[in-house]
């Protein structure tokens, strides 16, 4: 596997114009006899196939809920980062950059980070357009809040739905194109293979889930914009449907898979319930802006907090990190949430928790002022909890949030795979190992609108596509794989359900790698899960058929990808003996417990190649270098 | 969190659209009052599963409350007894042991159902994509802050932008009218200055899309406010209305020499 990531050279802040200069343009009137396949429709996928509609490329664009409208993106709730220092306060385009890089624990390329953040201020100018009603202040013009990780206030936001607002934006962009006959929708599809026929990425193999036909989609050019993988842990704050499937089939097709053990724990979720817990709800990080994190000091105290004196009361994160406080990032706070729980100082049910409190703040503004700050995640919590988080103080503890890793992609944000193209959550990211606040939104959207609709010009413009018959042997015999893989799932007919099997990969995946790994959990993790996929493939039990609309088919696909996918997300973490951002070692930590990079042996991207399925897959590496952020030693103290 | 609960379901079961369908009854079990309503569905499935009888489908995606996925009629009421709540987020805590809970899909003749609580909402996405945006191409945008918003408007506009699509107004309403989806939406970018170079041509459009689909008409009943897990006001559909009125009287033909390429 060659990892060639195409990044151009020269003065940071000129390599975007100059390469886009560079870049082979599609003669308008050619364009209209190209194809481009875009699996999802958030606000990375929305976004591009709008574009390239709007372009004069035809379009056919998938996703799996009943509308584009649903994608996960619609839950983002806190904000998105653009360097357009309204604020006056010294933000830059150099200095969001700057942050993204310090922020992602130096694991990400310095020129798609600056091509980033160049880019952050024309998405805000494109939804303002569109008419997301961003929040603004009296005299009319755009509002900022700041967010985790930054000393500035860059963050846009609509409410605490700044994701639904942004994907309406993009969403309406696309049902323009849809409109106009230039994109062609294809919602309740999944995608269950790609189509790689002499070394090309060339279609796509998709199941329509209502009337359960398999089918095979030709284009000149496939764009998987599917999401994150926080999935593989049963537990996590993306919606149900959230999977791997794509970029995992793409992995098995030949795409390099970067920095798989790069996952994001959220610090401010509401704890788990009991065993029927389905899925974990964010509460946004803006709350530790005036809540306050403690845990009774001694272990097992029962007391309503109510009754804890504060000389009883352990402020853990202020005691930790005077600097910061409860400011810290998201993995910081994350991890001395987890220490002091396995102390035997958690609260709440199976003392899994810590308190987030606002008395002090109610104190200091009142609680109108709170009120109407956080009033809609107020109600959210009572909502859930039956708690009044006025009252008493909320429970919090982390959950999974975020995958940072996903296929390997050059500057172009073509994967290793010519012709596939992959976006927004789903790719291994400008993030690094850890992502801040805000910035998922903004890389969605840039790769979306600004990136590749440039970058697959150059690739069409530059490529000889020949017609591709759908009989062609290699798109026939992916569609007989998929098919085949189908009617097994339907034909095990064992006894446990998908959802046992869901639920027990992923208590594997979150104790051995989750907050905290270290050897011989993940080499526990790594003995039991092939075991578990062994078990599923003898004795799942999906009912129904292939010919109509069957949620536990389409959940028992997903769930055998998150079975292989977890394997891989435990051996990159046993790789990579460092610490840095979301991936923790603990036999890679300061004498004070915080994280011990490696630059020396780690200060690259780990990019793995399938192999088939008996053999381990090679784990190839794409050095990074630093020539304007220098690594330091992330210290929040 | 006391005791756990036993309940009674009475579910609308349909193989597809072509079936009749009809209601079943199943126990529910050992429900925990901290349950949502959907993870209750979950262990109901589950036991299903166990018997060797294929669980009851229902939409859902985000289970937050925002991605207007979920979505069904419990004891009559879209969304169930809470206000402003989304299924996904009704708690089991709202019932009592020994309660007979009916479930049924949004009905509506705009939606056909799919699948015993999954209907068709495609109908939505064909209104939005006959007007509902504002056109304007990716990098033609002028600078954010180079039109200031009135924050009055810009707040006005995004009560109506909280609008999550899930169709609960149409299952309330007994016209089944998508009045107050479309009346949010033409609202949302009427209310905006950047919408209004579209705004006569938006609302004519959406409207006949909405009466092509064969929504009903509305009669100011006011159930789908009621039923509105995102508290949607019915001041919208006024506002519609005049707009509507307004394009109809004032909508000029369209100059014919416009587009003609040069
Ligand atoms: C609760 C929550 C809050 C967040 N808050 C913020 C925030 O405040 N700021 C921020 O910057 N980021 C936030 N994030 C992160 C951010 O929302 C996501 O990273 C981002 O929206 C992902 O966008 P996407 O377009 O890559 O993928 P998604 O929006 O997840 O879209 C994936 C698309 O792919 C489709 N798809 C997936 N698999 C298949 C398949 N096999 N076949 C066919 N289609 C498929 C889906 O249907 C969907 O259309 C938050 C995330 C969560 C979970
Ligand atoms: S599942 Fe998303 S709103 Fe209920």
């Amino acid at each position: 596997m060659q990892l060639v990531a195409n990044c151009p050279t020269g003065p940071i802040e000129n390599r975007w114009d100059k390469y886009r200069f560079d870049l082979k343009l599609v003669n308008p009137a050619n364009k209209r006899k190209y194809t481009i396949l875009v699996v999802g429709s958030g606000l990375a996928g929305a976004s591009a196939a709008a574009t390239f509609g709007e372009l004069g490329y035809n379009v056919r664009c998938f996703c799996y809920q009943d509308s584009p409208r649903r994608a996960h993106s619609i839950a983002a709730q806190g904000g998105i980062n653009a360097a357009k220092n309204y604020q006056n306060d010294g933000d830059s385009v150099y200095r969001l950059f700057y942050d993204t890089v310090k922020g992602g624990d130096f694991r990400a390329r310095e020129s798609n980070v600056y091509r980033l953040a160049q880019i952050s201020v024309a998405i805000i100018d494109q939804c303002v357009a569109q008419g997301v009603p961003f929040a603004r202040e009296y005299g009319g013009l755009l509002a900022n809040r700041s967010f985790g990780g930054a000393q500035v206030s860059r963050t846009f936001y609509a409410r605490g739905q700044t994701g639904q607002q942004l994907l309406i934006g993009a969403y309406q962009a696309l049902e323009r194109q849809i409109g106009a006959g230039k994109v062609a929708m294809f919602p309740r599809t999944e995608m269950l293979d790609v189509v790689v026929a002499n070394g090309v990425a060339r279609g796509i193999v998709v199941r329509d889930l209502v009337s359960g036909k398999v089918d095979v989609q030709l284009g000149d050019a496939v764009v998987l914009a599917t999401g994150g993988y926080g999935n593989a842990f049963y537990l996590s704050t993306n919606a149900k449907g959230c999977n791997v499937t794509a970029i995992w089939r793409a992995y098995k097709r030949g795409a390099g898979f970067g920095n798989p053990c790069f996952t994001q724990i959220h610090p401010t979720c509401i704890p788990v319930s009991g065993d029927h817990q389905s899925k974990l709800t964010l509460m946004s990080e803006s709350l530790r802006n005036d809540g306050r994190v403690w845990v009774p000091v001694k272990p097992g105290d029962a007391r309503h907090p109510g009754q804890i004196p504060d000389a009883e009361r352990d402020y853990y994160l202020e005691r930790r990190y005077p600097a910061f406080g409860n400011l810290v990032p998201r993995d910081v706070a994350s991890r001395a949430a987890k220490a002091v729980c396995d102390e035997g100082r958690g609260v709440g049910p199976g003392g899994r928790g810590v308190y987030l409190d606002f008395a002090d703040a109610i104190k200091r503004l009142g609680e109108d002022a709170i009120r109407e700050k956080y009033g809609n995640l107020f109600e959210m919590y009572e909502r859930i909890t039956d708690e009044n988080g006025y009252q008493r103080p909320m429970r919090i503890y982390p959950a999974v949030h975020y995958a940072m890793g996903g296929l390997w992609v050059d500057y172009n944000l073509q994967t290793t795979i010519p012709g596939l193209f992959c976006l927004g959550e789903a790719n291994f990211s400008d993030h690094g190992a850890n992502r801040l606040g805000a910035s998922a939104l903004m890389q969605g959207l840039a790769d979306g609108y600004f990136i590749v609709p440039y970058t697959i010009g150059q690739y069409l413009a530059t490529s000889k596509l020949e017609k591709l018959d759908p009989a062609h042997a290699d798109c026939r015999r992916t569609r007989d794989e998929a098919e085949a893989r189908l009617r097994k799932l339907l034909a095990v007919n064992g006894k446990r359900t998908v959802d046992s099997f869901h639920k027990e990969l992923g208590k594997t995946l979150w104790e051995n790698c989750g907050m905290a790994r270290n050897e011989k959990g993940l080499k526990s993790a790594l003995a039991r899960i092939p075991q578990l996929r062994d078990e599923f493939w003898k004795d799942v039990r999906v009912l129904g058929s292939g010919e109509d609309l069957n949620q536990s088919l389409e959940k028992a696909g997903r769930v055998a990808d998150f079975l292989e996918f977890g394997e891989l997300l435990c051996l990159d973490a046993l790789e990579r003996r460092e610490s840095c951002g979301g991936h923790f070692r603990e036999e890679f930590s300061t004498p004070e417990g915080e994280a011990a990079r490696d630059d020396q042996n780690f200060c690259h991207a780990a990019v793995w190649e399938h192999q088939g399925p008996a053999t381990k897959p090679i784990r190839h590496v794409e050095p990074l270098t630093f020539d304007y952020v220098h690594p330091s030693q992330r210290s929040y103290k | 969190m006391s005791g756990t609960m036993n309940l009674t379901l009475t579910v609308w079961r349909q193989k597809n659209a072509q079936d009749s369908g009809r209601f079943v009854t199943y126990p529910a079990s050992g429900i925990s009052p901290d349950m949502s309503f959907l993870e209750m569905l979950d262990i109901v499935n589950e036991g299903l599963i166990a018997k060797g009888e294929e669980p009851i489908a229902f939409d859902h995606d985000c289970r937050e409350g925002i991605c207007g996925t979920c979505g069904v009629v419990i004891n009559g009421l879209p969304h169930g007894p809470m206000s402003a709540t989304t299924t996904c987020q009704l708690h089991m805590r709202k019932f009592r042991d020994g309660d007979t809970i009916t479930i049924e899909p949004w009905r509506a003749q705009a939606f056909p159902v799919v699948r015993d609580l999954i209907v068709d909402r495609s109908a939505f996405d064909r209104i939005i994509a006959a007007g509902g945006y504002i056109g304007v191409s990716t990098g033609s945008a002028p600078d954010g802050n180079a039109l200031p918003i009135a924050k009055q408007n810009s707040e006005l506009a995004m009560d109506a932008a909280a609008c999550i699509g899930c169709a609960a107004c149409v299952a309330a309403c007994p016209n089944a009218s998508a009045m107050l989806f479309v009346s949010a939406k033409v609202s949302h970018l009427g209310l905006l200055p950047q919408g209004q170079p579209e705004r006569k041509q938006r609302v004519l459009r959406m409207v006949s899309r909405m009466d092509a689909e064969g929504f009903g008409k509305c009669t100011n009943t006011l159930e789908c406010e009621a039923a509105c897990p995102k508290e949607i006001s019915v001041e919208f559909i006024a506002r519609m209305n005049r707009d509507y009125l307004y394009a109809s009287v004032a909508d000029r033909p369209e100059s014919k020499k416009a587009n003609v390429a040069g």
